[in-house]
């Protein structure tokens, strides 16, 4: 089967993505400017392929993915400062092992609590379909937004405070509403992100070629089929919200974790569009493509800065061609033209 | 109370305006055309090129804005919808979002992210006094425009030959073809419609809130979606009392809990509608057919 | 978990176990299901759409291994029956009894776990799918692991995973499709995403199985063909048949109780025989005299 094959192939693309990038650190050949891409990288491939495991193999539209990236972020960073005011503040110099500590519970904590906010969005939303689905999880992604702007969390003796009112901010502040985390410890590691991502293709994979993703694709071909299958229809959706939402999560901790400071405006509805147009370009429902598509086109418009305005007009005009390239059935034909036959039309 | 109330109804206003094309688009074409608010900030820069630049009067300027929009339009279904008639909806929406991309970083390129100060062009049309509150030129104009708006789309709907034609289309594409209605036809003419109808959205918002920029348009765009489905949508009336509604809800929020955005509220509002009742206010519910 | 039950080879049958007799419940069912407990019975079924009333007073009574036929002109409301026995529809009257459990409240899976099982007029596979997997998610209720086991992959997964995958193969074969088991479902002919949608179908493992014009849009060979594997299937797997069809030579060749529906109400029960020579029958096919 195709599916399975595929899979080790974007192991293998992960690993020598690493490799490459790996000895060109090491070797000091990177630019400065693309070394401080690389975690965003890792980040925006994460979120490439979680978003990939809705639209592609789900089927549903989800435009407010970037609001579990951000909900994973501040978690993130709250629990990393939670953490560090434990212990003594050079305690964490050099000593990678609990720095590795310290981003694997925040990154594992930062994806549980993105998959509790997937779970209650999704069992309203999951319940509507095709575009009203796309323009809710727009308005939730919007509603997180707007919720992180008045959310404050500072840190005294008495421990982690979370408050709704700028004033009542003492001791350390971990999250100012609208001015987002500050002070951030940088502890994500382009390694660790690779790792991350390996764990988020294994599991990705393996659900999607388990009976539990066969059962997800069948709802996306034809749900009244599935169900009249005896496939609990809302379980699998939501498996796939809340996997994916998780993974987000994930994705959020480690790039927050990658910056001294971070606001919630990063994370709006701008940054779901373009995780969109990585899982459009890489193609709907294949993950390399997603990967490569994060990959390239995060570090792409980083080289040719001097055309940087002119960026998001060609994401959006690529977006629009591929659509209508992929989706114009004259199209379609013109390319299978006189090398492949015609599909075999439903009636004879 | 009655400011907020008034102010309410002038910002709801323009929703309904704009929800009025959403509601056409998608009752006919059967697709949530994103980009229908960035068609607003077009019809804001348009007309405000009209005026500064140019020196036209705000009539003249109004009148180039809504062709500016009514072409723009036009082609865009021509070029980037039509070809994707018997595409899925996530392909179109999709294609809908680059659209709306595509327009504002023209914008962007065309007229930078610098605010553009839009001229309060019904400065003239003396502020009356309801009991305590001060209703301005603007506010009188927008309530006035969506209320003809309203009627004249009602009548248009009902009693042309277009019209009735739009409505057959909407009920089924491949029936009305064979009662001999050119339905490529009815689309353009409907994202003309709901163009032009953006454009006096553009002008009106603009002067309510004179801060031109090329983002201008995205927010009311969405806002305007949530209060077509609140009403139902492809419901005429039912976009002009969701859109009403919506504003009185955001004004009225942002008076009473100023620490919390009021977009929470707007977006509450379109969940739990479209959980308690689908198809909104107005809206019928269609089955799928098994 | 369960692998196909193969009844101990309870066809064919000789025409002495054909003949219907009445049971208590006011129907009639094959000499040899009188003993059996009906697979489906439903009492004063009827659905309203806005005011419309589809179907009313939909009574009937299957039989554990009957084969029956519903007809009627276009319109009759056949196929809102199968949607009010699957639960696409919420019936607004009366009573469905699977084997003798009421399946009020139930939903579209929840029934399809009780029992029944069905294809569409319109044919909905899972297009994207292979023909193996779609016979897999038929399966999918007998295949006893979740999403961990399945993601870490652990031996139960491998175990499982071969067992339905048997199934399936054997499921296949019953149509000779075995050999397309990895062919996208969307690629295959006509004909055989039919015979697809029947195997999926029955690796619900149901107590009927409803078909819904099945050979819809099939050669009179291919419809032949059909009509030996549907008596196959009953007879392998000892299960009732319900099935919609226009083609008469089928339904009168295959079914042993055949009722008609008109305006959304049973005008006729019986044997192949008496519904042909049934004057109401023939009224409702070709309109009354009195009208010309």
């Amino acid at each position: 089967m195709k599916r399975s094959k595929n899979r080790f192939v974007n192991y293998i693309i992960v690993l020598v993505f690493f490799a490459v990038f790996q000895i060109l650190l090491s070797t000091g050949t990177l630019s400065s400017l693309l070394k401080g891409q690389l975690i965003p990288i890792v980040s925006y491939m994460i979120m490439a392929v979680s978003l990939n495991l809705v639209v592609g193999i789900s089927g549903e539209l989800s435009l407010g993915h970037a609001g579990f990236m951000s909900v994973g972020a501040f978690t993130g960073v709250i629990v990393e400062a939670a953490l560090l005011s434990k212990m003594d503040p050079s305690a964490l110099n050099g000593n990678m092992g609990m720095q590795m500590m310290i981003l694997a519970v925040a990154i594992v904590i930062g994806a549980a609590v993105a998959a509790v906010a997937g779970f209650l969005i999704g069992i309203p939303v999951l319940r509507l379909n095709g575009d009203y689905l796309a323009i809710v999880t727009l308005a939730f992604g919007e509603i997180i937004k707007n919720l992180l702007y008045c959310l404050y969390v500072y840190i005294d003796d008495r421990g982690l405070h979370f408050s709704l009112d700028p004033n009542s901010l003492n001791g350390t502040t971990v999250l100012n509403g609208p001015m987002g985390a500050l002070g951030i410890k940088k502890i994500s590691t382009f390694a660790a992100g690779c790792v991350l991502l390996l764990i988020v293709l294994f599991i990705i994979q393996n659900l999607i070629n388990s009976k539990s993703g066969r059962a997800i694709m069948a709802i996306r071909d034809n749900r009244i089929a599935a169900e009249a299958s005896g496939l609990h229809v809302t379980k699998y959706k939501l498996m796939a919200f809340v996997t994916s939402a998780a993974m987000a999560g994930a994705a959020g901790a480690l790039y927050a974790l990658n910056y001294s400071t971070i606001v919630p405006k990063k994370f709006d509805f701008n940054t779901s569009i373009l995780v969109l147009v990585f899982v459009v370009l890489g193609g709907i429902g294949n993950m390399t493509g997603s990967l490569i598509a994060a990959a390239l086109l995060t570090v792409l418009p980083e080289m040719l800065r001097e055309f940087s305005t002119y960026r998001m007009l060609i994401y959006a005009i690529v977006l629009i061609t591929v659509m209508l390239l992929t989706n114009n059935a004259k199209f379609k034909a013109f390319l299978n033209g006189p090398f492949h036959k015609e599909k075999k039309e439903g009636k004879e | 109370m009655l400011t907020y109330l008034i102010n309410g109804i002038s910002l709801g206003s323009v929703y309904a305006i704009i929800a009025l094309g959403y509601t056409m688009v998608y009752g006919i074409a059967k697709m949530l055309n994103f980009a229908h608010g960035d068609i607003i900030m077009v019809g804001g820069y348009a007309s405000f090129c009209a005026m500064s630049y140019l020196g036209w009067p705000p009539a003249v300027a109004v009148l180039f804005s809504i062709g500016v929009c009514t072409v723009l339009g036009i082609v865009i279904e021509r070029l980037a919808y039509k070809p994707l008639r018997s595409a899925t909806s996530l392909a179109v929406l999709i294609t809908a979002i680059g659209v709306s991309y595509f327009l504002q970083n023209v914008a962007l390129l065309v007229w930078t992210s610098n605010p553009k100060v839009y001229p309060n062009i019904f400065e003239k049309i003396p502020p009356i006094t309801v009991g305590e509150a001060q209703v301005s030129g603007v506010t009188m104009v927008t309530i006035l425009a969506n209320i003809v708006i309203m009627i004249a789309l009602t009548l248009f709907t009902g009693k042309t030959r277009m019209g009735k034609a739009m409505r057959a289309v909407s009920e089924d594409k491949g029936a009305a073809t064979l009662m001999g209605i050119n339905v490529n036809f009815t689309i353009s003419m409907t994202f003309a419609i709901g163009s032009g109808l953006a454009a006096i959205a553009g002008v009106l918002l603009c002067t309510a809130y004179p801060n031109l920029v090329p983002t201008t348009g995205a927010m009311p765009g969405i806002k305007a979606f949530v209060a077509a489905v609140f009403g139902g949508i492809g419901s005429i009336p039912g976009a002009m009392i969701g859109g009403i509604l919506l504003g009185v809800i955001e004004i009225v929020a942002r008076a009473l809990v100023p620490d919390v955005p009021s977009d929470i509220f707007v977006f509450a509002v379109l969940i739990i509608v479209l959980l308690v009742k689908p198809s909104g206010l107005l809206g019928k519910t269609v089955r799928e057919k098994v | 978990m369960s692998d196909i039950k193969v009844v101990e080879k309870p066809g064919p049958f000789t025409e002495e176990e054909k003949k219907l007799v009445n049971v208590p419940s006011d129907t009639f069912v094959t000499e040899r299901d009188k003993d059996k407990p009906l697979v489906l019975e439903t009492r004063h079924l009827g659905i309203d759409f806005g005011g419309l009333t589809a179907v009313d007073e939909f009574n009937i009574g299957i039989g554990a291994t009957e084969i029956t036929g519903l007809i009627g002109p276009n319109g009759a409301g056949k196929t809102t029956v199968f949607n009010l026995l699957t639960k696409v529809y919420e019936p607004t009257r009366g009573t469905i009894l699977l084997n003798g459990v009421d399946t009020h409240g139930m939903n579209p899976a929840s029934v399809n776990k009780a029992g029944i099982a069905r294809t569409f007029q319109n044919i909905r596979l899972f297009d994207k799918l292979t023909v193996e997997e779609n016979v897999k998610i038929g399966l999918h209720n007998r295949t006893d692991y979740g999403m961990f086991t399945g993601i870490f992959r652990l031996p139960k997964y491998w175990k499982e995973e071969k067992k339905s995958h048997e199934i399936a193969l054997e499921l296949l074969d019953i149509f000779g499709m075995a050999d397309q088991a990895d062919v996208r479902a969307d690629s295959l002919p006509y004909g055989a995403q039919r015979r697809l949608e029947i195997v999926r179908a029955l690796a619900t493992d149901p107590k009927i199985l409803l078909l819904d014009e099945p050979a819809a849009g099939m050669n009179p060979s291919e419809t032949e063909e059909l009509m030996k594997n549907i008596a196959k299937i009953r007879d392998t797997f000892g299960i009732a048949v319900m099935l919609i069809e226009h083609d008469m030579k089928l339904v009168m060749g295959i079914c042993e109780v055949i009722a008609v529906l008109n305006f959304g109400k049973i005008i006729a029960k019986g044997t192949p025989t008496e519904i042909r020579n049934n004057p109401q029958v023939i009224e409702a096919y070709l309109g009354s005299k009195k009208d010309e």
